[in-house]
């Protein structure tokens, strides 16, 4: 059976910390920046845990500021 | 597999809405409005409406949606976005016309066009965020405020003896002859989102097709004006709007 894998890429300047992709993600692939923050200084997201990611596309759909770019294969 | 093996452009399967430019947004973190934003773009690009397009902008935190989504605009008066949508759909019978309006705009001070608009039967579509709350102004009770919600004008909750009950105006204009649809959505998950953007294609072509006037009410969240976190604003709509204003459609002419 062919598997998904995805990678994302966030416009980090672009976004805002909301935290909804966080939360919207079921395979836990991101995080908001603990310290560091962006030009306009929200803590960014950021991808913690790029192998597990599916390419679902659950992180970009929910992001207010479309953010997220997101990529998929099937190996 | 390597990420740069994946990230190539045959294998994109999302990315921001075209007709969404560059300027960033001015909402708040979290804002549903610009999840809807992008699902407007999304239907016009998909639509091929990029140049037959005409969105009347309102008053309320969206004012600007005409800085962010690269379609023709209108801005109008407070509330009045249905009339000026009813005058741009008969003089662009072939056009998509719709509006943009929050609950404080098209339940409050526009409740006089919002219903005469629906009644007259005009082929617009109407989309109507629901958060409850003047957003823009700082956080006021709005028609559609819940019983017992705090709000910077009802700071113990409103109170039904005091200020009325809360307004379900998508249900009265379900009832109206001149809707041909009305529906309730939300934004709040990614199968929600994807169920709104189909809510807003079917409006969005009944009124190129000038089926008669669509509503789609959308129940957003404003953490600013609710003080909370986005994530738990998603949490409590979901805990307690969906019981006064549950989704799904009310009507639909064409089922
Ligand atoms: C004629 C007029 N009256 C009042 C106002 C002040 N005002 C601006 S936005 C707003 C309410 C907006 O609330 P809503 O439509 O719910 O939109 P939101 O900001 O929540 O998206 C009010 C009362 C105004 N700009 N013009
Ligand atoms: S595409 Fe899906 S799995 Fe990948 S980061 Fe986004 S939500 Fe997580
Ligand atoms: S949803 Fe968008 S704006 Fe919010 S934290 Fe994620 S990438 Fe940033
Ligand atoms: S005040 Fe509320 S509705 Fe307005 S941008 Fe902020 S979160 Fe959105």
């Amino acid at each position: 059976m062919p598997k998904p894998k995805g990678a994302v890429i966030i416009d980090t300047e672009r976004c805002k910390g909301c935290d909804l992709c966080v939360v919207a993600c079921p395979t836990d692939c991101l995080e908001l920046q603990k310290k560091e923050v962006n030009n306009r200084g929200y803590r960014f997201a950021h991808v913690i845990a790029p192998e597990n990611c599916i390419g679902c596309a659950s992180c970009a759909l929910v992001c207010p500021d479309a953010c997220i770019e997101v990529f998929k294969v099937m190996i | 597999m390597d990420i740069q093996d994946i990230i190539k452009p045959e294998n994109k399967v999302y990315s921001s809405p075209r007709l969404l430019n560059d300027s960033t947004m001015h909402y708040c973190p979290g804002c549903s409005h610009g999840v809807v934003h992008k699902l407007v773009a999304e239907v016009i690009d998909e639509m091929g409406l990029e140049h037959n397009a005409i969105g009347i902008a309102p008053v309320g935190c969206a004012v600007f949606a005409y800085k962010y989504i690269d379609v023709d605009w209108i801005e109008a008066a407070h509330g009045r976005a249905p009339a000026l949508a009813t005058a741009a759909k008969r003089l662009n019978p072939d056009r998509l016309v719709f509006t943009y309006q929050g609950d404080g705009d098209f339940a409050a001070i526009g409740t006089a066009e919002s219903i005469h608009a629906a009644n007259r039967g005009e082929n617009i579509a109407i989309i109507f965020i629901n958060n409850g709350i003047y957003g823009m102004t700082g956080g006021q009770m709005a028609p559609t405020t819940l019983e017992g919600m705090k709000t910077a004008t009802t700071p113990y909750g409103r109170n039904v003896e005091l200020n009325g009950y809360p307004l379900d105006i998508t249900k009265l204009l379900a009832q109206l002859d001149g809707t041909c649809y009305v529906t309730r959505q939300s934004v709040h998950k990614p199968a929600a989102v994807r169920q709104a953007k189909k809510a807003i294609r079917r409006a969005f072509e009944n009124s190129v097709n000038r089926r008669g006037c669509s509503v789609v009410e959308i129940l957003g969240t404003c953490s600013s004006g609710w003080k909370m976190t986005p994530h738990q604003s998603n949490l409590w709509m979901e805990e307690h709007m969906k019981e006064k204003y549950p989704v799904g459609d009310l009507k639909n002419i064409e089922e």
